[in-house]
């Protein structure tokens, strides 16, 4: 047995102990909570502890479930390697809560903990939704809007309606037995279960990694079949109120109508919301320390609103996390943005986690359960035949219009992915046992299938997709050439189309950005992103952040930061001197630097590199505008050092053909001045060889130093080495969390090369020299002979190299 | 134009086998090469160059060569034509025909490639088969051109990782005293394979209206 399944179990434990005591200390928990007097009536002398059980109850038992829930899911997690890759983590935490279900059944023959419809809908779905819309990939959904609005609307009415009928029709023939339900109540079973359901879809298919188009279809489908979803259940909840014979063409037409209000409003709503977001995270450049709470808070509002309007909440919400996506994130400063994506994950998770474990207790309740196998069997059946139905049906009608049809494979998956979940259970709790008698009924069918679709669909899905070898998502991250690509792309095609006289998709792609960047991002974004928000920019402006982080941390490690740290006299010589050559030089976010306008750049690296210092103030801002004038020196240096342009040097990828640019000859001065100091240092620093497939990232990492040190152009580090780690640079919708930097992955190796370039820069090199270097560059040649051409200290890089072979053999 | 029209139905019939356009669309076709042209008969640079819509595309300079390149044509030499006829209009609009949905592999390897050298040969403007740093960084800018903030820098560097990203997938180690040319279209093919190419690169041909037919 091994340590993980040892803490499992452990785990269990806690959680069954945890469990016990509560049963204990709710044992009154039905009691009346009495008022906050503290002390009894009949006061006998002083009391110096107390035990205040009821004061604190609910809290206390809302904090321990969540407890209970984590403890859960690491269990549940723990396991997973081992036994359950088979089966998804939301199906197992479905059985954990069966388990303590039962513990607190057994303890209190009654089932105290329920998941209740308004605890779910106002606490616990809405922050899945709104993370789910956060980082929803925006273009790939808006291109395929169309697919989804079909499926989403005209697809879940159909289910509705044909389940509905179809259990009528077999009621009437009986196959159902007695029951107390007339067709409108059928009408309304079916309106709530066939919607799929958004919490179930992320769980299955976030294991199973289909490909990007028919992820979207069915995520958007379940995200927006709400609205369809919210207003059927309305209406023949109305209708089965109102009675049969009330109901006539007025009411019905009512009821379309409905429709179009409750989902428009709801999304109107939300895009309402969305652009007060925005704008308020245009203003909060002051208040970066809570701006983040903008962002939750304004999504919570915007669901409840819609609520309160009786309105599709979902799709508020949903809407507001879509538009805002892209405004928020420029405008807030990037530790905000980090904040906001992180704590937005473990919102999501943690309430995913309570809403699958409560759904595995509220089954142990012998109250609502009432077993009609025929009613059940049928549902399921019906369920089922008709989704696959639906799809393919409207798929074949979506085909002719697309420019890429959707695959028979892909249809097959949508259909068996049409996955229900908690918001059916919360549908069917809410109904009124008045108005439905069979209500016990029906919870029990929904419950047994949303474990149908959870447990056994969720189980069978990943063979399934492999089985058919479905389209799977692209695992790496896109390269910067087909990045480029892309963007070419969408010109080449508006162009062709342009040509061809057509308004296609291009045109309205085209022409919405063209509304957006010119309108929109004017009131919408803070001047100074709106400028920088080209997204090929973007990546440039990453990139640069990078290397400068990189340079500044390594040296920190390797101790020869002396540079950075004294000498501040030679900072002000060059400032002066070249502050012109500087300034036209520098990108437009460098220049920035001067202002302290918490510019990104600034933040992010006087926190690097000052790291260590601890804080206990919240302002962590504050912390870092403190630390101002050094950092005006230390930005100098770095304007100086790293970010010099090369545009003197001829661009050619050739190791053995290089030009010394002559006009450069101005700043050796520079170099030499801090380099000389800096080679002492690194005469000793220089370490033994590697490990081959750590020199990959070496010498892409020293590239990146050679690059920093005059022009940000060493992109290589990130893509090349770094094999399976996430790349956030080139995450196009900033959907990656932060990985552990590069740097921290590097060794000595780096810096012992680096600064020897420019240490070295009169070098004569030889043929010889190089080809003594070429064992070391196991894999890293090609990147080597672009850079190394380009940056005219090539030379420096190989002399260090034998030296230092010299040394260590 | 009634009479001349009937005329050219058969040719028609051979361009729309050769290209695999309907001939309803290829009569589409014919309208717009007519509007463009102003009635001419054949196309030049001013005319395309006159489109308002297309004045906004920051790559149209090179949309615009491709029409006129000889190497679209099927030749292998690059030329520069000074005028181009509906034949070879046609022809350079086919490789943004999507592909059929039910081809055969075969058949949709060679439509991706023709698409890959399609794209390949609007780099490539020297045409030696190889796609230099400048002639990338040419293309980069022209992309990055339309947001004014972007300078030369920006355009450099990006292409310059780009280079070395393709150099170091395709390539791998190089020798000391190698030298690396530029992204050849072997590489160019390796590095975009992932990318479905054959159905990201296409536009819907059918239901052309010739919305601008003002006759």
């Amino acid at each position: 047995m091994s340590n993980s399944t040892y803490l499992c179990l452990r785990a269990v434990f806690l959680v069954c102990f945890i469990h016990l005591l509560i049963q204990g200390l709710s044992a009154d928990a039905n009691v009346v909570q009495s008022p906050r007097n503290r002390l009894e009536p009949n006061l006998t002398g002083l009391p110096i502890v107390t035990f205040e059980w009821h004061h604190v109850q609910t809290p206390y038992l809302v904090i321990i479930w969540i407890f209970v829930a984590a403890l859960a899911k690491l269990s549940v997690i723990e396991l997973n390697h081992h036994v359950t890759s088979v089966i998804p983590e939301s199906g197992m935490l479905i059985i954990v809560g069966f388990i303590l279900g039962g513990m607190v059944w057994g303890a209190d023959k009654a089932q105290t903990f329920k998941l209740l419809p308004t605890t779910f809908f106002f606490y616990l779905l809405p922050q899945i939704i709104l993370d789910a819309s956060y980082f929803m990939p925006n273009k790939l959904f808006f291109s395929n809007l169309g697919a989804i609005l079909i499926y989403a609307i005209f697809g879940t009415c159909w289910n509705a309606a044909t389940v509905g009928l179809s259990l009528w029709g077999c009621y009437e023939a009986g196959a159902m037995g007695n029951l107390d339900i007339g067709l409108l109540q059928f009408l309304l079973f079916g309106s709530l279960i066939s919607a799929v359901d958004p919490v179930a879809v992320i769980a299955v298919f976030e294991e199973v990694h289909v490909n990007e188009v028919l992820f979207i279809l069915v995520f958007g489908e379940s995200l927006l079949n709400d609205g369809v979803t919210v207003v059927l259940y309305n209406v023949f909840d109305a209708f089965v109120a109102l009675g049969g014979p009330r109901i006539d063409a007025t009411e019905i037409f009512k009821g379309i109508f409905s429709f179009v209000v409750v989902a428009f409003g709801g999304s109107f709503l939300g895009v309402v919301f969305a652009i007060l977001l925005s704008l308020l995270t245009r203003c909060t450049k002051h208040i970066q320390i809570i701006e983040a709470g903008f962002v939750f808070v304004m999504g919570y509002l915007a669901y409840l609103t819609a609520e309160m309007l009786s309105l599709s909440a979902i799709l508020s919400i949903t809407f507001c996390g879509v538009c805002c996506q892209k405004y928020v994130n420029s405008n807030m400063d990037e530790k905000s943005v980090t904040t906001v994506r992180h704590a937005m994950k473990v919102l999501a998770n943690g309430s995913e986690t309570m809403i699958f474990l409560f759904l595995g207790i509220t089954a142990i309740d012998t109250e609502i359960w009432v077993w009609n196998t025929g009613f059940i069997l049928l549902t399921l059946l019906f369920m089922f035949i008709y989704r696959i139905i639906g799809v393919f049906l409207f798929t074949w009608m979506l085909n002719k219009f697309r420019l890429v049809p959707i695959e028979v494979i892909d249809q097959v998956v949508m259909s068996y992915g049409g996955l229900r979940g908690a918001v059916a259970y919360g549908l069917a709790a809410m109904l009124d046992k008045e108005k439905i008698p069979e209500k016990n009924l029906m919870i029990s069918t929904t419950l047994i299938v949303v474990y149908f679709t959870v447990i056994i669909q969720g189980i069978t899905m990943k063979p399934l997709v492999q089985w058919l070898k479905v389209k799977r998502a692209a695992h790496s991250d896109l390269k910067l050439v087909e990045k480029v690509n892309n963007r070419a792309f969408d010109h080449i095609l508006a162009a062709v189309e342009d040509i061809c006289g057509r308004i296609g998709d291009n045109w309205w792609t085209r022409g919405w950005n063209r509304f957006e960047e010119k309108y929109i991002c004017r009131i919408l974004m803070k001047p100074k992103v709106r400028k920088n928000k080209d997204y090929l920019f973007n990546i440039f402006h990453k990139l640069n952040l990078e290397d400068a982080m990189n340079y500044v941390s390594e040296g920190e490690r390797q101790g020869s930061l002396a540079f950075i740290r004294s000498d501040e006299a030679a900072n002000i010589d060059f400032k002066k001197q070249y502050d012109s050559e500087f300034a036209d030089v520098m990108p437009d976010i460098m220049g920035d630097m001067s202002n302290y306008e918490f510019g990104i750049e600034n933040v992010s690296i006087t926190s690097i590199v000052k790291d260590t210092i601890p804080s206990i103030s919240r302002d962590i801002h504050g912390q870092d505008r403190k630390n101002a004038v050094d950092d005006i020196n230390a930005h100098h240096l770095l304007q100086q050092h790293l970010y010099r342009s090369r545009k003197h040097h001829r661009h050619k990828y050739s190791r053995s053909h290089f030009g010394i640019n002559q006009s450069e000859y101005e700043v050796q001065e520079i170099f030499q001045r801090t380099m000389r100091s800096r080679l002492e240092s690194f005469k000793s620093a220089k370490m033994g060889v590697n490990p081959a497939k750590k020199i990959t990232k070496h010498h892409k990492k020293d590239l990146t130093h050679q690059m920093s040190n005059g022009h940000p152009e060493g992109k290589d580090h990130l893509y090349g080495d770094e094999a399976g780690i996430e790349n956030p640079a080139f995450m196009p919708d900033m959907e990656s969390p932060t990985h552990s930097p590069p740097w921290l992955m590097e060794t000595e190796m780096d810096m012992a090369v680096a600064p020897s370039q420019r240490a070295q820069r009169r070098l004569p090199w030889t043929p010889n020299r190089m080809r003594r270097l070429a064992p070391m560059r196991i894999s890293t040649c090609s990147t080597d002979s672009f850079l190394m051409a380009d940056v005219s200290l090539t030379l420096e890089e190989h002399e260090e190299q034998p030296q230092g072979d010299n040394e260590e053999m | 134009m009634g009479a001349s029209q009937s005329g050219r139905v058969p040719e028609f019939q051979d361009l729309a086998d050769k290209t695999g356009f309907s001939i309803e669309q290829m009569k589409n076709l014919h309208n717009r090469f007519m509007y463009l042209t102003q009635d001419e008969d054949t196309l030049r640079r001013e005319h395309l160059e006159n489109m308002t819509d297309l004045a906004l595309n920051p790559i149209r300079r090179q949309i615009i060569e491709a029409f006129f390149d000889t190497r679209n044509m099927g030749e292998k030499e690059k030329g520069c034509l000074q005028e181009i006829g509906f034949e070879e209009f046609v022809t350079v609009l086919a490789f943004f025909k999507p592909p059929k949905p039910h081809i055969a592999e075969e058949e949709r390897k060679t439509i991706k490639k023709e698409k890959l050298r399609f794209l390949f040969n609007m780099h490539d403007t020297d045409n030696d088969g190889v796609i230099t740093l400048d002639e990338y960084k040419r293309v980069v800018e022209e992309l990055l051109s339309s947001t004014e903030t972007i300078g030369a820098e920006t355009a450099k560097a990006i292409s310059d990782a780009a280079m070395l990203e393709v150099a170091s997938e395709t390539v791998g180690r190089m020798g000391p005293d190698e030298f690396y040319e530029g992204i050849t279209f072997e590489q160019f093919m390796q590095i975009l394979k992932d990318i479905e190419i054959e159905t990201k690169m296409s536009v819907h041909f059918w239901n052309l209206e010739t919305m601008h037919c003002g006759k």
